[in-house]
């Protein structure tokens, strides 16, 4: 049995990894976007079955574990005939899952935009369309960049299961390097240092934002 | 075409319901706990002694800026080094406690600012005690107006204690994973443990709301 020190090596090979964290991370994080924009304006949307869809997918989202909705996504691909790749389902489980909580967000962002605002728009002739384009979603995003920089951590944080189902990320490239190393308090140190590393930078200006924003509109 | 076959679950479903009951047991616990640490917590970071109030913003920034698969890798694996062995089970409430604590100390603490000084300022002419103030003038309104955040984090932790099936702990999910394994029926496995889960969060999501209306009958002052 080879068991070899943890040393400068191994700590390079850790936070290389970071970078398939944070690929994982962007392309969630640009799927959950498009996801949760569709979500959030279905979810406000005047027709009924829209508005029942998205709240089902929200509920069912948000009222289970992010674990079992990898698994579900994992072993659902076998099962619709693809080959079972943790690359692509994480990135899929992932995307749903932000589509969901990001929809959710957003949906708040846009109702706390004053009735007055719709109903200007609607007497000014814009249609749905051109009234969600120019006059509501500019004024919610402003609202939105606070708490979406938030689920960013959180998303983040969320791609270290897909080392459960074998994506060697961060959080399983530390595994590896522990069944090599035996020592478990170095490399999980590490690899929550560099998670830490990512994520307090943007949990900062999540929170600067924040203070900023409910200073502008606090009178 | 994929023949769903549901027998096997069905013949282990006691086990999934014992695995469903210390997952319930498991969040409770962590919960309760977690709680008294987050007033504890959030109390400390009232306190006039610096380096106190350092500490508790650091385990706060940490917690909350590392993934909890991390943090029970590192409390499972990591802290054998330094001496102290924990079981799989001990391990998960340990690492539970120590991440809800985080939360809910920045849940206690927006309560707490919540409560105006002059309510204070009246305890203090009313001659109570420091103790009689922070548990009767600060704490009691401060518990009710956070009571929606922290029952929602309650939520949250259960969901997030599937994790703990990551180090073999007794849970739904871990309990899920012996069955899957045996029976190789994964996806039916999955989606009747992700059913028990979205049950058990719809489920405590209605008595945490028959409790507020029971508890918190007396109105809300703004």
């Amino acid at each position: 049995m080879l068991i070899r020190p943890f040393g400068i090596n191994e700590f390079w090979i850790i936070v290389m990894a970071a970078q398939w964290t944070i690929a994982l991370s962007a392309i969630a994080f640009a799927g959950g976007g498009v996801g949760g924009l569709l979500i959030a304006l279905a979810r406000v949307s005047d027709a009924k079955l829209p508005r029942l869809l998205a709240t089902g997918f929200i509920r069912v989202f948000q009222g289970t574990p992010l674990l079992m909705q990898l698994f579900l996504v994992f072993f659902g691909m076998n099962i619709l005939g693809f080959a079972i790749n943790p690359w692509i389902a994480a990135a899929v489980a992932l995307t749903l899952h932000a589509s969901a909580f990001l929809g959710e967000i957003w949906r708040g962002c846009i109702e706390a935009i004053p009735p007055g605002q719709r109903e200007a728009a609607t007497a000014l002739g814009l249609r749905y369309v051109n009234r969600m384009r120019y006059i509501i979603l500019p004024q919610a995003s402003r609202i939105a960049v606070a708490p979406t920089v938030g689920f960013l951590v959180q998303l983040i944080k969320g791609t270290s299961l897909a080392a459960i189902i074998g994506f060697t990320e961060l959080t399983r490239q530390g595994q590896i390097i522990n069944n090599a190393t035996f020592s478990p308090f170095m490399v999980f140190g590490t690899v929550a240092a560099v998670y830490f590393v990512l994520c307090w930078p943007l949990s900062l200006l999540a929170r600067r934002m924040e203070v900023k924003f409910s200073r502008s509109t606090t009178r | 075409m994929y023949n769903f076959n549901f027998e096997p679950v069905l013949a282990g479903f006691d086990k999934l319901l014992l695995g469903a009951w210390v997952t319930v047991q498991l969040s409770c616990a962590a919960m309760l706990i977690g709680l008294i640490v987050s007033i504890l917590c959030a109390a400390g970071k009232t306190s006039r002694v610096a380096p106190l109030r350092w500490v508790i913003d650091a385990y706060i920034e940490i917690i909350r800026n590392t993934p909890f698969l991390v943090q029970i890798f590192f409390i499972f694996f990591g802290l054998p080094a330094l001496g102290i062995r924990l079981s799989p089970n001990s391990a998960a409430l340990v690492a539970l406690v120590v991440n809800f604590g985080a939360y809910g100390t920045e849940i206690i603490r927006a309560g707490i600012e919540s409560i105006q000084k002059g309510q204070v300022e009246a305890g203090t002419a009313l001659g109570l005690s420091k103790l009689q103030i922070f548990r009767y003038i600060i704490m009691k309104p401060a518990l009710r107006t956070v009571y929606p955040a922290l029952t929602s984090q309650f939520i949250y932790l259960m969901l997030t204690s599937s994790v703990v099936s990551a180090i073999s702990a007794d849970d739904l999910a871990a309990a899920g994973n012996d069955l899957q394994s045996a029976t190789f029926a994964s996806f039916e496995v999955y989606i009747v443990i992700t059913a028990m889960y979205l049950i058990m969060s719809i489920g405590f999501s209605a008595i945490f709301s028959m409790i507020e209306r029971a508890a918190f009958r007396y109105p809300l002052s703004r």
